[in-house]
Formats: structure tokens, C-alpha cells, sequence
């Protein structure tokens, strides 16, 4: 192996990513006093969560009676109670002080007449435990997240937390099962960085592109859950995989629930408005995963729309264009870039696309990692947060404007435990070499590959066999084979091909890493789907179409070292946190 | 007349050319501006023959075309694909923009495709942006407010349509770069890019700092460099109108 340059920190705490939650993890811990390095693979305000279009749910009640109860009872029905009930508590009762924590940082939230958060319908937000329609979405017209990602980036300056820009993280430190930091490449100059710290947050964000088509970015790549597994973790529910309903046909881009919000509705070919046979109530806002299977069944059954009947429209040449100028100008502009269309005449064609992941790295409320080990453990050292985390509070099935509420109240939760556990300026220990020099091991082997395969093709083969094997319906035969296809990618790695053998700024490499990294998440997803043997959520089995609660109402923690995979359940979560509610117990699930 | 060289080391050179592979009747010729600083030579432009018939319709396409299946080791940014991240900024036939929502159908000819002109460059496409970035820092780009009630500030919509045009600003530094007197003066003059974040934060109701913000801003080099070229509102891949902003904060100065 050649020598690399390493050079050491020491961090009270690290932070890996500075997307929305590892920005609001940051802020919080530099508040603390702790001494806290914010690590990230691009400019924070590049981080995917400034794709977040509709907005952040939380009972604020602007625009009508709302209570945090039944934002809880929404999220739990939501999740097909998959979620932990402690957990979703936590979540909606911190929601409000979450978002006006965020109007006082600066978001500029649309506004109502008299001046407070303009909040809008969303996909499964109801009032009164499912009775009817809520305006619980808070929105800064269709660019949320962008709005809070650079406040987010701003707070953390005023609070002078340290930025590693553009270091792309390899491995985490362990020892004796607790973590004790993480090693990274420096892309500017190709030196290697060891953090020592005492807590280690890892915000990475989701990993979208194991599937072809999805609306995450090409940085969506999971590092941080697959540093967990690599350090003989597990992760847990990775087989819910949300396919949002509308991403434009043939490209991807996202177009936002909030459209629908607002008033938009989908037909199929024969013109019909579908989502009223499929769901009587909510019709177009019912869950992302009634929408998407209900596109696949209008699809599957020969009315889709264009040559190849494979997409639906989805129109808002409706509603007043004033509407549409005011609270959806980011989708117009992207219906225009991607589609051609232009959204006050024509419909815009979607069709259901990967968009979320469910699933990650486990953790309590306080976003400590859990894993098992005879019975639920913490792992020293550890935490995680955002998309990277599965806390659980979506549980099978995400609903829209969850997700930014999550990053920021369990951003907060983080920073909040983190300086409970840690003391400014507390000693390190001795990290053994071994642990270096594994994770440069695999570095340098990757780097210099002299193989055939070129890591584009093998992402393809991987993308492929996702998008066909593990899909919106899954049933045990599109699996098995799944189980074997998705391997091959993975021996492909033996016989790999890396060109560029230099350190600065190597893309090839960094795809190449990425690659590793996606590989490892896409078999558990696929292992994961396999062994579970019911439909719940976004995870449909045509040859199980019911939810069996007998059997199944618990996570799965999946394992993976090389390709090899160990498969486990934990039990679901069946209490709530406090008295202030009652557990939600699991009824039908109809919208 | 003064004469200007370039010094020997920045002289660009022809590089290396890729021929067709696919036999596609529909290539288009792409040159591509590479400088690995790993290696002790000049930049070069390298050529790529790419099969039109089988690329999708932005220029991001091309370019993961040709990273993907002719040459893995040419550097760019890129992350989200669709405009909103601000990675993939970069020069497309002498113009600014984004590859990922920029059509290659608009170009004419044979692609030039270089980094952001002006930057330093680390490597092929990526420019160096942390002067930028610390510019950015100076404007303090958070609100100042000494409520600390646990109530949401009150925004007429009024108030909060005088944000509209300067908080979408994805930071592609497309304005900045595509700069004349940003470029003579980077350094010192703020640039559009900066200044329409200060002033983002100078017009929001909900701010208590205007007075100081627009004494910081108030500076010969920081902000009067600022000669209404209007390339920055030219190049804006959002439709933003950095020169407006400008314009805005010296009117507010004048009048104040």
C-alpha cells in the first residue's frame, strides 16, 4: 500500500453531512459549547434537502384547528403501523416549536392574510383522527427545503461551526463496539483525515440511486449507512422504499404533493380521475403508497397514457394562474425544463419514482443508534439523524412534509443528548492503528483496480435489477430473482476498472466509493423485501397482499458483510412516550 | 499599447481526441477544458465524438455520457439534476449556466464546455469558490432579530413578496463569475452573487440590522465596483435579477 498523509483532529463531536439535519445538528451543538467539525462530500447548501418542494408539517393550527394528537394519529396510520409510537410522539409534539424556531432563524415562509406560516393540504394530514382534510404543511411556496437548507447553512455560520468542505468520509472508528470517530478524504489536496471525537453524527442523507430512476441527486448514495454496515452494524426496514407518486415521466424531477395540495388531480387515459375509485375520501391526498400503487394498477391494467401507455397526467391547467405563480413556481419551471410542458395549459405526465428512503440506521427518540444484540442496545458513540436514520417515525410509509420535520426536530434531539453525554474538551483515547488501516486497505485497493469492469456499468446493472426486481409490487418470484442478480454487481467488484489513480478532486474514485457504498445498501434492501412476507406500506407482495400484524409488525435489521447478509427483527415499539396520548392500536388502513 | 501575455503554464493546449465507437450517424463534437494539478502540465481541451441518438437533452447528459462510457477521469460537480443545487455551474459555449438544466439543443456547432471563467482551478470543470463563499459569510446571511419569544414574527404577504427573487439564489456563482469588474476586483468587490444575498437580508421586515447591513455593504470596492454591465442578470440560470439588487441597496444608500 502506499503511504498516505493523514492528518489528526480532535472533536468534541462530528458531524458527517450538512444537509438539513446535520446543519441543525450542528447549530445546536456549537450552542452547546461543544467543539463540533461539520464534515460534508459538497457545499452544504448543495445537499439534497434543498429539493424539498411542498413543505414541513407541524399542528401549528394557522389556518384551522389542528392538534399535534392528530398529526400523530395521521403519521401512525401513515407509517401502517410499522412506526415506533414513542418515537412519532416526540416528532409531532416538537413539530410546532420546531418550525417557529425556524421562521425566527430567518425561513421565509409564505404568509397568510394576516401575516403568520401559510400552511397547505397534504397526502394523508387530516383533522380529528382521519375525519377530514387539515392545512398542516408549512411552505415557503414549492421551495421549502431550499429556503431551509440556506438558513440552516447561515445559522451554523453565526454559530462559527467548522466546515470540512468537500471531504468525502471512507469508515467510521470503532472499538470495542463503540464509535470513536471516522476517517476521511480530503478532495481538495487528497490528504486523508482521521476525527477523533466522542460522538460521531452521521446525517448522510438517502440512498435513491441503487435505483435507476429516482428523483434523488447523484450524490443520494448512503454513504453513512453503508460505513454502519461496513462497521458491523445493522440496518434496519430497508425494504420500504417510497416511490412518490409524481416524478416527471422520462426524467425524474419531482413534482411536489403540494400541486395536489392546491388542487391538482391525476387521470388516466380514458380521462378519469382514478384516486376516487381507490380512495373515496382522501382521493388524490390519500398516502404516497395508495398513489403510486394505484398509478401502477391504472398502468398495469392498459390505461396509462402515450405510446406506451406507461405514465398518467397530472393536471393544474385548473386552477388560477395567480395560484399557480404564487405557491407552485418552482414545478412550473421544472414542468417547462423537463417536459415541455407549460403546467396553466397542459397536464404534466409522472409517473411513480423513487423518492425516499424509510429505512437506515436504527435509532431511539434521542438519535443514538440501536442494534441487537439478545435485546435493544445503544451504541456508544453513535448517532444518526434525517433520511440516514430510521428513528422509526415513518415506519412503512413516509408522509409528505415528515420528512423536513424530522431533520429538524431530530437534528435538535441529537445536539440536545449529545451535550448531555459530552463535556466540552473531555480526553480522547488512543485509537489502535489497525483501524486506519483497514479502512485505507480498502481505499487504496479500490483505487488502484485494474479490472474490466467499469464502475458505471456495474451501478447500471445494480440500478437496473432494482428498478425491475424490487418495485412498487414485489412478489416472491421478482425477488428470489432479485436475491441472486443483485449479487452479480457486487462480484463484478472483483474485476473492477478505476482509471484515474490520482487523489485530488478524483471522481472516478469518489463514484467508485459511492458505488461500494450503494451495492452493500441495495442487497440488504433486496434481502430485506425478500424475507418480509406481507404487504405493509410501500413494501406491496402481490402473493401476500395482506398486512399480518401476527407475524410481521416489527422492524427488520439486516446485516451485510461482503454480500452476505443476516437477517433479524426487532419488535415494534407498541407504547407511546408520555401520558398525553393514548397508543394508537393498528386498525385497516383505507383512505 | 500595453500588451498582456499569459504565462507559459496557463497556455491551453490540444489534447487528446475520441473517436466514435458506436457508429452513430448523429455525433456531435464536445471540447472539454482538462487540467489535472496531479500532473506538471499545461491545460488542454480534449474532443469527444457523442452519439446524439442516444443521449438525453441537457448538457449534464453529455457529460455523464462521456464520464460514464468514454472517460471516467474528467472532474465535474454535479448533484441533484434538476437546477436546485447550484453544483454543476460551468462555461457552455461562452455562456454561464447549469449543464443539468441547460439544453444542448440551444448550442450551436461543435460543445466548448469550461469551468466558470476566472476561478482558480482545482481540477478539469471545478473552480475554486471559497473566495466566494467567505464573501458570502461576511454579508451575514442570518436574521437579526431580538424577540426571543417562542411566537412566529408577523410578515404581511407584501413584506414577504420583497423576497421573492433573492431567496431562490442557489449560489451558482453562474452571475459572479460571468462579472467583469468581479473579475478585476474578486477579491474586494462582493460580486452580484453576495450582493443579492445582503440584500435579501437588508429588505426582510423581519430584520432589525438594515442600518448596519447597508453601512457594511456601503464601500467603494464592495459594492460601487458594481458598474451595471448587467452580465449577472444575463446569466442567471433562475431568472434572477442580481443587478437589480443592487441597484436597490445603492437607491436605499442614496436615499437613506
Amino acid at each position: 500500500m502506499s503511504s498516505y498523509k493523514i492528518i489528526d483532529h480532535e472533536y468534541d463531536v462530528v458531524v458527517l453531512g450538512a444537509g438539513g439535519s446535520g446543519l441543525r445538528a450542528a447549530v445546536g451543538l456549537s450552542e452547546a459549547g461543544l467543539k463540533t467539525a461539520c464534515v460534508s462530500k459538497v457545499f452544504p447548501t448543495r445537499s439534497h434537502t434543498s429539493a424539498a418542494q411542498g413543505g414541513i408539517s407541524a399542528a401549528l393550527g394557522n389556518m384551522g384547528e389542528d392538534d399535534w394528537r392528530w398529526h400523530m394519529y395521521d403519521t401512525v396510520k401513515g407509517a401502517d403501523w410499522l412506526g415506533d409510537q414513542d418515537s412519532i410522539e416526540y416528532l409531532c409534539k416538537e413539530a410546532p416549536a420546531a418550525v417557529l424556531e425556524l421562521e425566527k432563524y430567518g425561513v421565509p415562509f409564505s404568509r397568510t392574510e394576516d401575516g403568520k406560516i401559510y400552511q397547505r393540504p397534504f397526502g394523508g394530514m387530516t383533522k380529528n383522527y382521519g375525519n377530514e382534510t387539515v392545512q398542516r404543511t408549512c411552505a415557503a411556496a414549492d421551495r421549502t427545503g431550499h429556503a431551509i437548507l440556506h438558513t440552516l447553512y447561515g445559522q451554523a455560520l453565526k454559530h462559527n461551526t467548522e466546515f470540512f468542505i468537500e471531504y468525502f468520509a471512507l469508515d467510521l472508528i470503532m472499538k470495542d463496539g463503540a464509535c470513536k470517530g471516522l476517517i476521511a478524504w480530503n478532495l481538495n489536496d487528497g490528504t486523508i483525515h482521521r476525527f477523533r471525537s466522542h460522538i460521531t453524527i452521521i446525517a448522510t442523507g438517502g440512498y435513491g440511486k441503487v435505483y435507476y430512476s429516482a428523483t434523488s441527486a447523484h450524490t443520494c448514495t448512503g454513504d453513512g449507512n453503508a460505513m454502519v454496515l461496513r462497521a458491523g452494524l445493522p440496518l434496519q426496514d430497508m425494504e420500504f422504499v417510497q416511490f412518490h407518486p409524481t416524478g416527471i415521466y422520462g426524467h425524474g424531477t419531482l413534482i411536489s404533493e403540494g400541486v395536489r395540495g392546491e388542487g391538482g388531480y391525476l387521470v388516466n387515459s380514458k380521462g378519469e380521475r382514478f384516486m376516487e375509485r381507490y380512495a373515496p375520501k382522501a382521493k388524490d391526498l390519500a398516502s404516497r403508497d395508495v398513489v403510486s400503487r394505484s398509478i401502477a394498477v391504472e398502468i398495469n391494467e392498459g390505461r396509462g397514457i402515450g405510446k406506451e401507455q406507461d405514465h398518467v397526467h397530472l393536471h393544474i391547467d385548473h386552477l388560477d394562474p395567480k395560484v399557480i405563480e404564487e405557491r407552485l413556481p418552482g414545478i412550473s419551471e421544472a414542468s417547462k425544463l423537463f417536459a415541455n410542458v407549460d403546467v396553466t395549459k397542459e397536464p404534466i405526465p409522472v409517473v411513480p419514482t423513487v423518492h425516499y428512503n424509510m429505512g437506515g440506521i436504527p435509532t431511539n427518540y434521542k438519535a443514538e443508534v440501536l442494534t441487537v444484540n439478545g435485546s435493544e442496545k445503544t451504541v456508544p458513540g453513535l448517532m444518526a439523524i434525517g433520511e440516514a436514520a430510521c428513528v422509526s417515525v415513518h415506519g412503512a410509509n413516509r408522509l409528505g412534509s415528515n420528512s423536513l420535520i424530522d431533520l429538524v426536530v431530530f437534528g435538535r434531539a441529537a445536539a440536545k443528548r449529545a451535550a448531555e453525554l459530552v463535556k466540552p474538551r473531555m480526553k480522547h483515547i488512543e485509537i489502535d492503528k489497525s483501524e486506519t488501516d483497514r479502512c485505507l486497505d480498502r481505499f487504496d485497493k479500490l483505487r488502484n483496480s485494474q479490472g474490466s469492469n467499469p464502475t458505471s456499468e456495474l451501478r447500471l446493472s445494480m440500478q437496473k435489477t432494482m428498478q425491475s426486481k424490487c418495485a412498487v409490487f414485489r412478489s416472491e418470484k421478482t425477488l428470489k430473482e432479485g436475491v441472486d442478480e443483485i449479487r452479480k454487481p457486487f462480484e463484478g467488484m472483483e474485476s473492477l476498472s478505476v482509471k484515474d489513480k490520482s487523489l485530488i478532486f478524483n471522481t472516478d474514485l469518489v463514484e467508485t466509493l459511492e458505488f461500494d457504498n450503494l451495492i452493500r445498501q441495495a442487497i440488504t434492501t433486496m434481502d430485506s423485501a425478500y424475507h418480509r412476507k406481507e404487504s405493509r406500506g410501500a413494501h406491496a407482495r402481490e402473493d401476500f397482499p395482506k398486512r399480518d400484524d401476527e407475524n410481521y409488525m416489527q422492524h427488520t435489521l439486516s446485516w451485510c458483510n461482503g454480500s452476505k447478509t443476516k437477517i433479524n427483527y426487532r419488535p415494534v415499539h407498541r407504547s407511546t412516550l408520555t401520558n398525553d396520548v393514548q397508543y394508537f392500536p393498528p386498525q385497516e388502513r383505507v383512505y | 499599447m500595453v500588451q498582456f501575455n499569459l504565462p507559459s503554464n496557463s497556455k491551453i493546449k490540444k489534447g487528446q481526441y475520441y473517436k466514435d465507437k458506436t457508429g452513430s450517424k448523429n455525433i456531435r463534437k464536445v471540447n472539454i477544458y482538462r487540467w489535472d494539478p496531479s500532473k506538471n502540465e499545461n491545460p488542454r481541451i480534449d474532443t469527444y465524438e457523442v452519439d446524439m441518438d442516444n443521449c438525453s437533452s441537457k448538457v449534464l447528459d453529455i457529460l455523464n455520457k462521456i464520464k460514464n462510457e468514454i472517460d471516467p477521469s474528467i472532474a465535474y460537480r454535479r448533484s441533484c439534476a434538476h437546477g436546485v443545487c447550484g453544483s454543476c455551474a460551468m462555461n457552455m459555449n461562452g455562456k454561464n449556466g447549469l449543464a443539468c438544466t441547460k439544453s444542448h439543443s440551444e448550442l450551436d456547432g461543435d460543445i466548448d464546455i469550461y469551468p466558470l471563467p476566472h476561478l482558480k482551478v482545482l481540477k478539469d470543470l471545478i473552480g475554486d469558490l471559497s473566495t466566494l463563499y467567505k464573501q458570502y459569510e461576511s454579508v451575514e446571511p442570518w436574521l437579526k432579530t431580538t424577540k426571543i419569544n417562542d411566537k412566529e414574527n408577523i410578515q404581511t404577504k407584501e413584506d414577504r413578496a420583497k423576497l421573492d427573487g433573492l431567496y431562490e439564489c442557489i449560489m451558482c456563482a453562474c452571475c459572479s463569475t460571468s462579472c467583469p469588474s468581479y473579475w478585476w476586483n474578486g477579491e474586494k468587490y462582493l460580486g452580484p452573487a453576495v450582493l443579492l444575498q445582503a440584500y435579501r437580508w437588508i429588505i426582510d421586515s423581519r430584520d432589525e440590522d438594515r442600518k448596519e447591513r447597508l453601512k457594511k455593504v456601503a464601500d467603494e470596492l464592495k459594492l460601487y465596483r458594481c458598474h451595471t454591465i448587467l452580465n449577472c442578470t444575463n446569466a442567471c440560470p433562475k431568472g434572477l435579477n442580481p443587478a437589480k439588487a443592487i441597484a436597490e441597496i445603492k437607491k436605499m444608500l442614496a436615499t437613506a
